[in-house]
């Protein structure tokens, strides 16, 4: 730490090299932030912790089938059950598709399953005695200005009306929210009451999307999974039953292999970093020879020669990166600010720091690794003799 | 002292205009307004007296540069990898666009109930499919029979070959003219399902990327056993799909007599306006029709936008780090050569050749990198297959396109990081002081 000093100056003595350096370390640590992210955003939506006691049971074709209602009071009825419920995916626009959220139509207890989506007592009170009434998480609110008491028209791009009409309106009765910072992005969703919707619409009547399970244990979560799929088995509408953690991930893996986009990326990115701060590196000791002959001469023994130029390596790389994952977190948080919590980027947080700082004290070791070999190797009458 | 530093400072802001003016004027200029510029570079370097000076200035520089190749290497691999990214991720882009915009073309058209976006999430009943299909804008076969295809879009989830979980395919129940609709579809292998039976055929796309779907394999769909007994190769978005004979699809899936869209051939591309306005007129039905170009170009048009931004973002990051390397070299080239630079000004030589041999040695270095960057990714990812979720929530499967447009805006990226990675290190050997110069060690 008394050395501090020293490097410091090391460092900075060509003012103009330094600064250029660190500006790479820089843009290459803010897109590392930027990149982890988005991977953490999707890891995280494959990986939540919530959901591990609650499991999904849909069509075993695809989930886009529905699954008749009959299935609810044997599902109910199994051991090892605790709550079930079921939903519907509407599909609703408002009015534009550009305005993208997911809205659903819900049974009665569907917040006794989702107690991580916080909705006031009397709110829920308001929801089910509202024949037209809807939910919506506050940050979707935020995003289109809406109030309690508004009415929403979404145009049906699915179920249209008996009669044939696409335009459902619904009344705001209720806004719920997510207090878990990381998981803001699920407050962008519109429920609405299953029993109005199973009466509007003009067909499918008496089916449900999905049903949603509770188990009394989570380790009867594999038990129970099987149990209800063998209530459908030979049937023409079998079931398949998972967690709701295996299904997010099933989910999130159709989009592609994210981490590997952007372990691609990263791996060009940071072999061209190494290469970069690599030469400046070299550079750097090449033009202080005789000055490191002189430590020597002084007193400072091979391992402290060695370890200063480390240091110096490390030190550099941990400035650049630090301040590029700072302006990540600011990048992020503005466009999270600017396009609404739905976005997948997860915050800059500790476990994204931590992974940062790992990397950039290797990188920084694997830099300064060759040019503080040769500092460490220089004979000090030579080095003096500029030869 | 304050009036160089203000001098310097205006210097600076002249240095920086220019260069975001040239970057402007490589980025927006067509090829060959940049080729008139090399050549007409080339021609000045040949045929005046300060053209050739500048020539052997550059020549000597260049002559150096396995001296300093450690250093110049940063340039060039620093340059291959921005482009190496941007090159991949446009292709990818491209790759999903083509793959989708290739299945529509403008004389045929798809109907949807009126509301729905695709076609997983559109319903028809018989009768008013059957009532498009008698719209008088659709073209009718030597048999007179319109040429109509009732479609049903279903999903299955059937196991990746790369990860060997399951993902969603998509199932097309198709009517008996969706040959002489879909022209461009041709099987390869085997041969088409039979009507009314419970046969399928696949696309080759669908058949790369998941597991079972090899000729004569049988894959079971709610509870009833389906053979594969041919493939076929569309080159379009179509190569994703399974296709059946629809009356079989829907008695499976118990859709009744309904369909989820009708795709029709139209007498010619302008009859399509007609064809609207004659669906709309008709009270009884309750249906949208769009083009099929306009259908699929709706449909890559979020995501390869997504792509391309993300490509841009991430590529002028990396752009940025890039041009810091370059100029870390460079500078350190100027240094080490600055004893010769200001000999050669003593001589009598002018700045500009100074100036023109340090930009053109950056940019060469940069060509180099890009070229290389791009080579890269065109042998790994030309033609490279993969797939993702579409509109249909199923599996899209397509192929990264390196095309020569996404090559050459490659090329261009790399041009315009040289030029900012050269344009300040040669400004400085060109105020280079003669004496200090030659003073240096």
């Amino acid at each position: 730490m008394k050395y501090l000093q020293l490097v410091w100056s090391a460092m900075f003595r060509r003012k103009t090299r330094t600064i250029f350096t660190l500006l790479s370390v820089l843009a290459a640590f803010l897109l590392f932030g930027l990149l982890d992210s988005v991977r953490s955003a999707f890891a995280g939506a494959a990986n939540s912790v919530a959901g591990v006691d609650r499991l999904v049971t849909v069509s075993k074709i695809s989930f886009t089938l529905s699954l008749p209602k009959s299935l609810l009071p044997r599902i109910q009825a199994l051991p090892g059950v605790a709550t079930v419920t079921y939903a519907n995916w509407f599909g609703g626009v408002y009015q534009d598709p550009k305005n993208f959220f997911a809205n659903e139509a819900v049974a009665d207890n569907f917040f006794d399953l989702y107690p991580e989506w916080q909705l006031s007592a009397a709110e829920r009170t308001a929801f089910h005695s509202t024949r037209t009434g809807a939910v919506v998480g506050e940050s979707l609110a935020k995003k289109f200005n809406w109030k309690i008491g508004d009415k929403i028209p979404l145009q049906a791009t699915i179920f249209p009306q008996k009669g044939g009409a696409n335009d459902w309106t619904f009344d705001l009765v209720g806004m719920f929210r997510v207090a878990d910072p990381k998981q803001k992005s699920r407050e962008s969703v519109l429920f609405f009451n299953w029993d109005y919707f199973d009466e509007a619409r003009a067909f499918g009547n008496g089916n449900v999307g999905w049903y949603l399970i509770r188990v009394t244990d989570r380790n009867l979560a594999q038990q129970v999974a099987s149990a209800v799929d063998a209530l459908s088995t030979n049937s023409d509408h079998e079931t398949k039953t998972q967690t709701e953690q295996a299904f997010n991930a099933a989910f999130v893996s159709q989009y592609g292999d994210i981490g590997l986009i952007v372990g691609a990326i990263m791996g060009a990115v940071f072999f061209t970093l190494i290469l970069l701060t690599g030469n400046t590196m070299a550079q750097a000791v090449r033009e202080r020879i005789p000055e490191l002959a002189v430590l020597k001469t002084i007193g400072f023994s091979n391992q402290s020669v060695l370890g200063l130029l480390l240091t110096e390596s490390v030190l550099l790389i941990l400035l650049g990166g630090a301040i590029g994952l700072v302006l990540a977190g600011v990048v992020v948080d503005a466009v999270r600010a600017a396009v609404g919590e739905a976005v997948p980027m997860s915050r800059v947080g500790a476990s994204i720091w931590l992974r940062g700082l790992g990397l950039m004290v290797l990188i920084g070791l694997i830099v300064g690794a060759l040019p503080a070999r040769r500092g460490m190797r220089l004979r000090i009458v030579d080095a003096l003799a500029g030869r | 002292m304050r009036a160089s530093r203000l001098r310097s400072a205006g210097f600076l802001a002249a240095s920086i205009g220019a260069a975001a003016a040239a970057i402007a004027l490589l980025v927006l200029a067509p090829w060959w307004l940049l080729l008139a510029l090399v050549a007409s570079l080339g021609l000045w370097m040949l045929s005046t007296r300060i053209g050739r000076q500048a020539w052997s200035v550059t020549e000597v520089g260049l002559a150096t540069i396995p001296q300093r190749i450690a250093a110049s290497s940063v340039v060039v691999v620093g340059i291959a990898g921005v482009v190496a990214v941007l090159v991949a991720l446009l292709a990818m882009a491209a790759g999903f666009e083509l793959a989708l915009r290739q299945g529509g073309t403008d004389d045929t058209a798809i109907v949807m109930r009126a509301g729905s976006q695709t076609e997983i999430n559109s319903v028809l009943d018989h009768d008013s499919a059957t009532l498009v299909a008698q719209a008088p804008q659709v073209l009718r076969d030597a048999a007179g029979v319109p040429i109509a295809s009732p479609e049903l879009v279903l999903v299955a989830s059937l196991p990746k070959k790369s990860s060997g979980q399951d993902a969603n395919v998509e199932i097309r129940g198709v009517g008996e003219r969706a040959w002489s609709l879909r022209p461009n579809v041709t099987i390869i292998n085997g041969r088409r399902f039979g009507p009314g039976l419970r046969e399928m055929i696949v696309g080759n796309g669908a058949r790369e990327q998941f597991a079972g779907l090899d000729l004569g394999s049988a894959l079971k769909l709610n509870g009833q056993t389906w053979t594969v007994v041919g493939e076929f190769d569309s080159q379009d978005a179509h190569n994703s799909e399974l296709w059946a004979d629809n009356d079989v699809v829907a008695a499976t899936y118990r859709r009744g007599s309904s369909t989820a869209a009708v795709t029709v051939r139209l007498t010619g591309a302008d009859a399509f306006d007609a064809f609207k306005a004659a669906l709309a007129s008709d009270p009884r039905l309750k249906v949208d029709a769009k083009t099929t170009r306009a259908y699929y170009t709706d449909q890559s048009a979020g995501l390869s936008k997504l792509i391309r931004i993300l490509g841009i973002t991430i590529a002028t990051i990396m752009a940025i780090g890039a041009v810091f390397g370059a100029l870390n070299t460079m500078y350190a080239a100027v240094a080490t050569r600055s004893r010769e630079i200001a000999t050669l000004r003593a001589i009598g030589f002018r700045a500009l050749p100074v100036i023109v041999s340090v930009m053109l040695e950056t940019m060469l270095l940069a060509l180099l990198g890009g070229l290389l960057g791009a080579a890269a990714t065109w042998v790994l990812f030309n033609h490279y297959t993969v797939s993702t979720l579409g509109a249909n929530f199923t599996q899209v499967v397509f192929a990264f396109q390196v095309s020569g447009s996404v090559l050459w805006t490659g090329i261009k990226w790399a041009l315009a990081i040289g030029l900012i990675g050269g344009l300040f290190p040669a400004l400085r050997a060109a105020r280079l002081q003669v004496t200090a110069g030659l003073r240096e060690l």
